[in-house]
């Protein structure tokens, strides 16, 4: 079973690696760029059966640093 | 004083932070390894070191954090030990929840590594008790990840209570309100990213870190 997590960091915490890849791209001519945020996918590939709440409970203690950032957990659709 | 310095895989002032503290106390620290579970007996001080503990990966300071030491650290300073991160270490204590705050990519992205003009906010802390309330000071810092970021009410009650111990007198990194360290709320715990260990001899070209340790030693002393 996989599942991935997408931690960004949230609204208002400024993005300077952002900030850095919007110029990068203002530099090589993209002028529709409005605004760049980055972040992180974690894929993990774990046992059957895993729970949302075990996954929410490692972005937590881990994989996330909620001060500064959202998690977002992505599994794909279980087959019946 | 019994002082213990913590070792993870990729700490690099380790030694330093140790000769810092065998300098001033005139006892060589216990180094403990970050597999370790417990700490040696009696220990009255706690240094965590700076580098690049675990690669940086992840985010800086967060496998450190969550390393089997890391809890008996934890328990040392709930029992109301001294502890202090400086530099990685700061970004350890973050990540373990001993600080508030998270330390991101400096607002400029570059690596900063230069001798830096620091304001002493608070002289009635454990750690600060050997110099003057608002007095300039200078520490190097070396680090990419020293931007200081929390959200307004926690800055704001930082300030309130005091838990600022040290401010940059310039922009060095984009850390909120200038902050270069912090205090805990019962003010044992100490997080910085500039490196006082790093300046405690005349050879060093100041010997302003030194009263940091000194300060200490008499604190835990009295």
């Amino acid at each position: 079973m996989k599942a991935r997590v997408f931690v960004t960091l949230k609204n208002g915490v400024l993005d300077p690696q952002g900030k850095a890849i919007h110029h990068a791209l203002e530099g090589l001519g993209f002028s529709g760029v409005n605004d760049v945020r980055a972040g992180k996918l974690i894929e993990l590939d774990l046992a059957d059966g895993t729970s949302e709440a075990e996954i929410e409970d490692m972005c937590r203690k881990l994989l996330a640093n909620t001060v500064i950032e959202n998690f977002r957990i992505e599994r794909p659709e279980t087959t019946a | 004083m019994k002082s213990a310095v913590i070792v993870f895989p990729g700490s690099n002032c380790d030694r330093d932070l140790a000769v810092a503290l065998e300098l001033v106390t005139g006892r060589k620290p216990s180094m403990v390894w970050h597999k370790e579970s417990e700490l040696p007996d009696g220990i009255e001080l706690v240094g965590v070191p700076g580098g690049f503990s675990y690669g940086d990966y992840l985010r800086s300071g967060a496998m450190a954090a969550r390393s089997p030491v890391m809890r008996a650290v934890g328990d040392a300073a709930a029992r109301g030990v001294p502890v202090i991160g400086i530099c990685n270490g700061f970004q350890v204590l973050t990540e373990a929840g001993l600080l508030p705050g998270a330390l991101m990519r400096n607002a400029r992205l570059s690596f900063v590594c230069r001798n830096v003009p620091l304001r002493v906010e608070n002289s009635q802390s454990l750690f600060t008790a050997a110099y003057r309330a608002g007095e300039e000071i200078t520490f190097p810092v070396a680090h990419h990840d020293g931007n200081y970021q929390a959200d307004e009410a926690t800055l704001d009650r930082l300030e309130g209570e005091g838990r600022v111990a040290f401010r940059y007198l310039d922009q060095v990194n984009g850390s909120a309100r200038n902050i270069a360290g912090i205090l805990n709320d019962a003010g044992n715990v100490l997080g910085l990213m500039p490196h006082p260990e790093r300046v405690v001899e005349p050879a060093h070209g100041t010997t302003d870190g030194r009263r940091l340790f000194e300060g200490l030693l008499e604190s835990v002393a009295a």
